[in-house]
């Protein structure tokens, strides 16, 4: 189908969106990946939508000076997935962007976008997660684990927007692991599991585990990070992570099912991140 | 008004907000290479090149291509002129009913832009946005693996 009618406003700096958000009908666009499809099925109608895309230096990715990164709200996903120093620094998040989408969407669509829209099976707000990001607003910072509240639901007030994306350095000696599940390469996880283990002396000294698509938000398993750190072990870490869901069953996958892959896919993700803080291929604990 | 380059032609147009990029290019312009499958991002048929990357038309407004330039099948080549990617497309019998076809150039040519393209897998997960009934993709495959050998050789 078509969008419905509506106003709209190419805003040329921050000031003049945060202005036409006072009405309240109105919606931010940015990519759009996410918002035109809701227009086509007029899910939505809003009187105005104010494009934010031709605000200038809102798409940069800079060094913050500790060995993290501040990321602009309108970088697109493929930026994302192809920036060098994304790669270096946070290579969890260039695996994990392989696995939105397609590369026309990832084109097109702003990881700030992706953040503010909050679909519970969304990549981004995960890993947001799990990489302890800061989001800066037109009128604060806010930490990821505030900042979503439920399904397509988040922290911001209308008049608020999304600037930039801080990621502060991960510990030295952390390794990564990203498992998804979808049905089709591109379509949305029925599960994904991130997660990152520093080692210090040989041992775990932190764990950070994030689920995504078990939930309404994303979910931090800390029941089964507390396991690496006491030496339980992956496996049970795992069935850990698995207790501590209650997806929602679908026509994708049913409830027993999701929680399943919850399991295996914290198991794979936990392994593949202990191999790589440790640098070895040998049997992870 | 908006102003946009089509092809290497700079036009400029009244529109209304809502217009879609595929409606603009089929309707205002009469560029109907651009296929509409269904209209949900989902199908791939209607990806055109938007200052240099492939998006889907259908998922983008015409105002925020304003200052654009597009690129869509029209561009790539003429029935006396294919371009390579269209010619193995032909070699290989890439196409049958021809619906998804834009929309597999289209992403090609992208894909070629961007990826190395070193295995099939490769090819494959770049064209699974693309949904094509007719084909089973296998030729589709077949055709830009031989534009990525082409232009190994070539280089």
């Amino acid at each position: 189908m078509k969008p419905p009618a509506f106003e709209y406003l190419a805003a040329t700096s921050l000031a003049q969106a945060v202005a036409a958000l006072a009405n309240d009908e109105a919606k931010i666009i940015a990519g759009g990946q996410s918002l035109v499809p809701m227009l086509n099925f007029r899910l939505l109608a809003p009187s105005l939508l104010v494009d934010i895309t031709r605000i200038p230096g809102l798409d940069a990715i800079e060094e913050d000076g500790g060995g993290g990164l501040r990321i602009g709200a309108l970088t697109r996903h493929h930026t994302l997935e192809t920036s060098a120093m994304v790669q270096a620094r946070f290579p969890v998040l260039s695996a994990a962007m392989k696995h939105v989408a397609h590369l026309a969407v990832r084109n097109r669509g702003t990881i700030g976008g992706s953040l503010c829209h909050a679909d519970p099976a969304a990549e981004l707000p995960g890993l947001a997660l799990l990489l302890n990001a800061q989001l800066k607003t037109t009128q604060r910072t806010v930490a990821a684990a505030d900042f979503f509240e439920g399904a397509l639901s988040t922290a911001l007030a209308g008049d608020e927007i999304l600037t930039e994306i801080q990621l502060p350095a991960l510990p030295p000696r952390t390794g990564w692991g990203f498992e998804e599940f979808a049905r089709r390469s591109g379509d949305f996880a029925l599960t994904a599991v991130g997660a990152t283990v520093s080692l210090s002396d040989g041992e775990v000294a932190e764990a950070r585990i994030v689920v995504i698509g078990a939930d309404d938000t994303p979910l931090r398993a800390s029941a089964a990070e507390v396991l690496l750190t006491d030496r339980s072990g992956i496996a049970a870490a795992a069935i850990a992570a698995q207790g501590q869901v209650s997806p929602n069953g679908d026509l994708h996958g049913s409830a027993d099912y999701r929680r399943h892959l919850v399991g295996v896919l914290t198991r794979r993700a936990l392994t593949a991140a202990w191999r790589r803080a440790s640098g070895t291929g040998g049997e992870a604990p | 008004m908006i102003r946009v380059t089509v092809n290497g032609v700079t036009s400029e147009h009244a529109v209304e907000p809502r217009l879609l990029l595929t409606d603009f290019l089929r309707h205002h312009l009469g560029l109907t290479g651009t296929h509409v499958g269904c209209e949900q991002g989902v199908c791939g048929a209607c990806t055109v090149i938007l200052n240099g990357d492939s998006v889907r038309a259908c998922l983008c407004l015409v105002v925020q291509a304003d200052g654009g330039e597009i690129e869509t099948v029209e561009g790539l080549g003429t029935v006396d002129n294919l371009n390579p990617l269209q010619k193995a497309f032909q070699e290989h019998h890439a196409l049958q009913c021809g619906f998804c076809t834009p929309g597999m150039l289209m992403t090609g040519v992208d894909l070629l832009r961007k990826y190395p393209l070193a295995t099939d897998a490769e090819i494959r997960e770049g064209l699974s946005g693309n949904l094509c009934r007719c084909t089973g993709y296998v030729h589709v495959v077949q055709a830009i693996r031989s534009v990525v050998q082409a232009e190994k050789n070539g280089s």
